[in-house]
């Protein structure tokens, strides 16, 4: 069974699992506390996150910090990225992220724009009436 | 001539059964689909975050949409169905590896039984998908649409909660007739009239004076606007034109028409991905059964629709946290 090895640690080597199975279940683990965290947040949304940071909530950046976490667990140790060879994890990850934030960018640039052009007071759009 | 060309079985690059990347042709291509798929994905949720900038001081707020729970009535529960939605997708994501290890170590019935696992979650999710869709689609407590499509929703000016238009609004005998092809224009159709007719929810808003109306527009801390009831009354009579029940692609009692229509594309597509997902998984679940991969001496193809199926996850993972979080 050379060739399935897997690579068992995670955390930078912090936790090593003695089990690919032992693994998944301590992946299953932390995944859930995450969802968890995320889900308290959400519902109890506290006052101490609402100030803004870069044009964003502060409590936004942690959900979207969290999600990112999310899938890099999803994907190193569910879709086996860790135990790839790192060029083509290279070729996946980074054609997808440099895409993805190059459309986010612009795409949420030019609808803050808009947002500025609809509402500011000196224009002559308006939504009621 | 001294150079020969030597054919040793390492350079025969031209004959198949090369692996580049150390990962065979079937992963590969899974990994160049799921890229695609990606972005395909991520061009949904960006311009959902487009038409959420666009409209910041209107869109409504997901956790007082969202908060029904199946067999639980009359109790606002934001999030909790949702997260119980994750956590399924979470554990037959799980139980997939487990699926995919077990055919490292070539165990038929280990994987048979995880396959069996992960499709029952599978299940579970897009049956929960569609009642919260159709919970979405029938509406709770209907609003009143505006000349300039906007939504007002009423409330309760004393507990400030919602009210339903059912509680307040009057009935009179019907003043017109829903125009059907065979009593009027044959070929004009119109969908079906709205319960109530404004004048009816005026006349009941007028008989109840605890009744205000909430507007779209968010204050600073990210609330709805609350007006007087005097306003409530003057709004309503000057502006008001239908009363909107419920949610489709034309509009919604929740605000924004873009937010119900990003939410059936958006879960929709992720929806239909988890179902084509469950088919991938019961073919190759009854593959297992008869042994296919047992003669083939390799379970790579429960490796590949794992993939994919993880896949399915992450997707959700992103959807959750920007239609339901943000």
């Amino acid at each position: 069974m050379a060739e399935h090895a897997h690579k068992l640690e995670i955390f930078r080597g912090l936790i090593k699992f003695k089990s690919n199975t032992q693994k998944i279940i301590g992946v299953l683990l932390l995944l859930s506390i995450v969802t968890l965290v995320e889900v308290v947040l959400g519902i109890y949304k506290p006052e101490v996150f609402n100030q803004y940071f870069l044009n964003l909530k502060l409590l936004n950046w942690i959900f979207i910090i969290l999600t990112i976490v999310k899938a890099y667990y999803i994907t190193w140790d569910f879709m086996h990225m860790r135990d790839e060879t790192s060029i083509l994890r290279r070729v996946v990850v980074w054609t997808a992220v440099f895409l993805i934030l190059y459309l986010t960018f612009i795409l949420i640039q030019e609808g803050g724009y808009i947002f500025d052009e609809f509402y500011d007071d000196s224009n002559f759009i308006k939504t009621d009436f | 001539m001294g150079t020969t060309v030597s054919t040793t079985s390492k350079e025969k690059l031209w004959e198949g059964g090369n692996k580049p990347l150390n990962a065979s042709y079937g992963k590969m291509m899974m990994w160049f689909f799921i890229v695609s798929d990606a972005l395909t994905f991520s061009g949904f949720i960006v311009s959902y975050g487009f038409a959420r900038f666009k409209y910041a001081n209107s869109w409504p707020i997901a956790d007082e949409v969202f908060t029904h729970v199946p067999f639980i009535h009359g109790k606002e529960l934001p999030m909790i169905y949702v997260a119980f939605m994750t956590f399924v997708l979470i554990m037959s994501s799980v139980t997939m590896v487990l699926a995919v290890d077990a055919g490292h170590k070539m165990k038929k019935s280990k994987v048979t039984f995880y396959m069996f696992l992960t499709i029952i979650g599978g299940i579970i999710f897009v049956g929960s998908q569609a009642w919260e869709w159709a919970t979405f689609i029938k509406g709770d407590y209907g609003a009143v649409k505006t000349k300039g499509g906007n939504i007002l929703q009423f409330l309760d000016s004393e507990t400030s909660k919602r009210i339903s238009v059912d509680d307040f609004a009057f009935s009179f005998a019907s003043t017109r007739d829903k125009h059907d092809k065979f009593n009027g224009i044959w070929y004009r159709d119109e969908g079906t009239l709205p319960i109530y007719s404004v004048e009816e929810v005026i006349a009941g808003m007028e008989s109840s004076p605890n009744i205000v109306i909430r507007t779209q527009a968010l204050d600073e801390k990210g609330h709805k606007t609350i007006l007087s009831r005097e306003k409530s009354l003057e709004v309503l009579k000057t502006t008001g034109v239908s009363v909107v029940n419920g949610a489709n692609l034309i509009e919604n009692e929740y605000g924004a028409p873009l937010f119900a229509n990003f939410f059936f594309f958006i879960t929709g597509f992720h929806g239909f991905h988890v179902f084509s997902g469950i088919v991938l998984n019961i073919i190759i679940f009854f593959n297992v059964i008869i042994g296919t991969y047992e003669k083939r001496k390799s379970y790579e193809m429960v490796e590949k629709v794992g993939l994919y199926w993880h896949f399915v996850d992450l997707v959700w993972v992103f959807v959750f946290t920007f239609f339901y979080l943000v």
